[in-house]
């Protein structure tokens, strides 16, 4: 199949190697990549349910279509060395001595370098542009939209999240409703270890520090339930550490948001005031707070002291 | 000195037989040893508890004695110092600091026979190198089996083998336990053993650091364990930091022994860059030098850089367990970001740690394999520098959700994606190799082809978590454990396989099973893709990492997933029994060069000589000269007298020439 450089027969001229390789490879690349686009891209994770999540399924598809020809470059070459320049049986000689391409390796490092960079840039844009693209951004985000709609904080403690709504009233609650069609803040911290908050459909991961207001955006654009999982490991019951939320027309958020509100006025009141961090270990109001309820956490205490401690 | 130019062990021929004067020669039972050493350990640690309670036992915090985690850590430290002592590693220390003179020389430690040796301190790199060898297969059989408790705890979502506190134990044992002992996978075994030689050096630069390097990691992975004991640790291998402070005695276990295994490494690291900056053979130009040998130096850079860093961070986290000092305490003006920008500072390089030695290997094999020279070396060597310096810059993508930083993100994007240019170097390397190659599909280079392959996906997917926005979504979660253990275990460990299967007959004489070894490959190469590549869905559909309830829907991948991993467990098993049967069984002898390589090691007899080379050789080629018609030999093993001399001396070699 190949030349063979036996001394004595006559020397066949070497086939165009890279021309075949090329041949496989183009018309390959170009079913994965319009698969990877027409198929695969509506179907990849998180979904569109925020603007964010959209952005993120957007930037899995274009790495995806970058990376599929590369994938299918070295597998085609390993392939075609496999078959094609694989050691004959008997055939005791070594390769050729080819020790370097300056124009090869040139073009190699030429062609990875700009592909890098052009990730890069392009990367960055849908970092800065859907504001953080649903990243923590800590307590002073860099990338910012103009206008916020609904603050909402995520609490983080072991083992469970509840959120605050400072805009009514600041009641606590352990469910998450969002309203569709807003820009929503989150403002996710911790009252004892490194949580994570990763709310799975809205595309948004923050991680929750204790001490650390870590700010993190997204504009839910459909209804529906959102898994929420804490994405740090943080103790024993990590693994269960999760709820559901939901997102949910505007009219009925705030039909939720002010029925809450006054439902959980007593609480609100004896809970500390809103705040971007809490300190558990200085609250005044930590006892009776526990008394009346063993279940908050900006109070500092979900479980009561029946549950054993963190080990 | 570099070299001895006039070794007393016949450099010259003819010279007379070293003067050797009357020695005591000890049956094993009465030198020092792995008994004595646990002996002494044993001693230590109730010496240290004893010590810790007695100052310690008053704090507030302490309800009884053994909760006393300033006992636990003094216990550890003195623990470790009577392994030592016992072991005899300050032996020679006192004695010369009591102006006696040394019973023996190294030379003579290395001439020792018999098994005794292997466990005790003995001088001489390739009884540590088959120390590191065995301790290296038992650690990571000993971290493999708890990867099968993970996996099989996996298998249900609700129905639960363990409970949810012996899981994050197993969890986190197993990540520790194979981040910190795999990091001397290669550089151990193979490093310590073929450096020397590959360079044409007698012996390594600091021999007893070398061994004391190798009896730090039994006592880490001991005290390791020993977590178990104390109710383990709940935070995995990379313990951020609040939950590791408020963690029970366990998390002592944890911190001692990770530090502990960073000074193994600083002190590994250190001997290797100097052994092979100053013990290079005359003519082992840097641009000669096996790229395998490149990938060391550059892993030795890393060790004596970035462990440091940890080191200073488990000593942080033990004194604010212990001392209640507050570096990583929020309320106390500490700072649990400190820990994290300390632990990733150190730990991006160490997944390169992990990830050179393999590059070196597999980039050492193919021109073997090919019957070609390496393409491209000086690109080879440039892609290990490069990457070993660029991992000092991406540490904060583990960061991308914590808060830090955020308008650095774009900064350190562009870093981890840049360091893909390097890698790819050494995928450039590896096809230009193949171009017009004449492969032998021997056992060492199916490993090959399979390293490049699995670290082909775990590159690519690496590059989606170099990417913020795609970062958000996949951190971690699955995905990230997916591509780490591609690239980790698809390329160390399958280098360190086709390492086992390449250089077995150099380091024992013997040679390993090739039927057996064809079916581990195979079974290892399924087992391993149909391990971890569903997990790259898992971890993209929601399942985050180091849980032991994950959603109803992903049960069918984690089912299959843990019945791929007993597979590729057992696919481990066959190289056990491979390699207990082929050198303990069978014993097939290999003394010749099995697979013609060209490269220096093989010049000499299998298992090596004492001292290696009879005389320093003199180098004249790099070992890559496959195909070249008439070539000259890689070294003259016997170079006339006078020539080493002349080679360090310009005025001798003027004359020499003349």
């Amino acid at each position: 199949m190949t030349a063979s450089d036996q001394p004595g027969q006559a020397v066949r001229r070497e086939p165009s190697h890279g021309l075949r390789m090329l041949l496989i490879w183009v018309p390959l690349s170009l079913a994965a990549d319009l698969v990877i686009w027409f198929v695969w891209y509506p179907h990849l994770p998180p979904g569109r349910m925020t603007d964010v999540a959209a952005g993120q399924q957007f930037d899995l598809a274009v790495l995806a279509i970058c990376g599929a020809p590369v994938i299918l470059f070295i597998w085609i070459f390993g392939v075609y060395a496999t078959i094609v320049w694989r050691r004959r049986p008997g055939d005791n000689d070594d390769g050729p001595p080819i020790r370097d391409n300056k124009r090869v390796s040139a073009a190699w490092i030429a062609v990875t370098t700009a592909l890098v960079l052009g990730l890069f840039g392009f990367g960055t844009y849908q970092l800065i542009v859907p504001n953080g693209a649903g990243g923590g951004q800590g307590a002073s985000p860099a990338w910012a939209p103009k206008k916020v709609d609904l603050q909402v904080q995520v609490i983080a403690q072991q083992w469970v999240f509840t959120y605050r709504y400072p805009q009514f009233g600041g009641f606590e609650t352990p469910q998450l409703v969002l309203p569709e069609g807003s820009v929503i803040e989150f403002h996710v911290t911790s009252l004892d270890v490194i949580h994570s908050f990763w709310a799975y459909q809205l595309g948004v991961k923050a991680d929750a520090n204790p001490g650390v207001d870590n700010v993190a955006f997204a504009k839910p654009v459909q209804t529906g339930s959102v898994v929420v999982r804490c994405s740090e490991l943080c103790g024993l019951w990590h693994g269960a550490m999760f709820d559901y939320g939901r997102v949910v027309s505007p009219a009925a958020f705030l039909k939720w948001a002010k029925t809450t509100e006054v439902q959980l006025a007593s609480v609100t009141k004896i809970l500390p005031p809103f705040a971007l961090t809490y300190d558990p270990t200085a609250i005044k109001t930590l006892g009776p707070v526990l008394v009346k309820l063993g279940l908050t956490g900006a109070g500092g205490g979900f479980y009561g002291p029946q549950v054993p401690v963190q080990p | 000195m570099a070299i001895d130019v006039q070794p007393t062990s016949g450099q010259l021929p003819g010279a007379p037989p070293p003067p050797s004067g009357p020695k005591r020669h000890r049956p094993w039972w009465q030198r020092p040893g792995i008994l004595t050493g646990f002996a002494g350990a044993v001693g230590g640690y109730f010496f240290g508890h004893w010590l810790g309670n007695a100052i310690g036992a008053g704090w507030q915090q302490v309800a009884t004695a053994d909760q006393n985690n300033l006992a636990i850590v003094l216990g550890y430290t003195f623990l470790t110092i009577g392994w030592l002592a016992g072991l005899g590693v300050f032996n020679d220390l006192f004695r010369l600091m009591l102006g006696r003179a040394i019973p023996h020389e190294e030379q003579e430690e290395e001439a020792r026979t018999g098994l005794a040796r292997y466990f005790q301190y003995t001088l001489g790199h390739k009884v540590v190198g088959i120390q590191y060898l065995v301790g290296i297969i038992i650690y990571f059989c000993a971290g493999g089996l708890m990867a099968m408790a993970i996996r099989s705890e996996l298998l249900s979502p609700v129905n639960h083998i363990f409970s949810s506190a012996a899981y994050v134990e197993i969890v986190g044992e197993h990540g520790t336990l194979m981040m910190m002992l795999m990091t001397s996978m290669i550089t151990g075994p193979f490093g310590n053993y073929l450096v020397p030689i590959m360079i044409g050096a007698k012996r390594v630069a600091y021999p007893r650091i070398e061994a004391l390097a190798f009896w730090l990691t039994p006592a880490a992975f001991l005290i390791l364990l020993s977590a178990l004991l104390l109710g383990g640790f709940p935070f995995g291998w990379t313990g951020y930091a609040p939950l590791s402070i408020q963690a029970t005695e366990g998390a002592n276990a944890y911190a001692f022994a990770f530090g502990l295994m960073g000074i193994s490494v600083v002190l590994s690291g250190f001997n290797l860059i100097a052994t092979i900056i100053c013990n290079r053979a005359p003519g082992m130009r840097w641009s000669r030098i096996p790229i395998f040998v490149w990938a060391v130096f550059t892993t030795s850079f890393l060790f004596v850089l970035a462990a440091p860093v940890l080191i200073a961070g488990m000593y942080m986290m033990l004194t604010d367990r212990t001392v209640q000092t507050a570096f990583f305490v929020d309320q106390l003006g500490g700072s649990a970001y400190l820990y994290q920008n300390v632990f990733w500072f150190f730990g991006h390089p160490e997944v390169y740690i992990l990830a050179l030695p393999g590059f070196g290997v597999v980039s050492e094999l193919m021109p073997v394999f090919c019957r070609k020279p390496l393409f491209a070396y000086r690109i080879s060597a440039a892609g290990m520098l490069g990457v070993g310096l660029l991992s000092f810059f991406v540490w904060q993508h583990h960061l991308f959700v914590s808060g830090i930083n955020p308008d650095m993100r774009p900064v350190f994007m562009l870093t981890t994606e840049l360091i893909s240019v390097p890698t790819g170097f050494i995928f450039l390397v590896a096809l230009g190799t193949l171009w017009r190659a004449k492969i032998r599909f021997e056992v060492p280079m199916l490993f090959v082809f399979a390293f490049f392959f699995n670290f082909l996906i775990g590159g690519v997917s690496g590059v989606f978590q170099s990417d913020v926005p795609a970062d958000v979504l996949v951190h971690g979660s699955f995905f990230v454990m997916a591509h780490f253990h591609y690239t980790i275990m698809g390329g160390l460990v399958f280098a360190f396989m086709g390492a086992c299967y390449y250089w077995l007959p150099k380091l024992m004489g013997i040679r390993l099973n090739r039927t057996l070894g064809i079916i581990q490959f195979w079974v290892m190469f399924i087992a391993f893709n149909s391990t971890f590549l569903p997990l790259f869905a898992a971890g993209a559909l929601g399942q985050p990492r180091r849980v032991f309830e994950y959603a109803q829907n992903l049960q069918t991948l984690n089912d299959w997933v843990s019945i791929s991993s007993f597979v590729l467990g057992g696919s481990i098993l066959i190289f056990v029994i491979n390699f207990v049967w082929s050198t303990v069984i069978v014993r097939e002898r290999e003394i010749g060069n099995p697979w013609e390589s060209r490269g220096l090691e093989w010049q000499v007899s299998s298992p090596p000589p004492f001292e290696n080379f009879r005389h320093i050789p003199v180098v004249l080629a790099d070992p890559y000269d496959y195909g070249v018609k008439d070539a000259p030999p890689v070294a003259d093993l016997n170079p006339p007298p006078g020539m080493i001399a002349a080679s360090y001396d310009p005025a001798a070699a003027a004359k020499l020439e003349v």
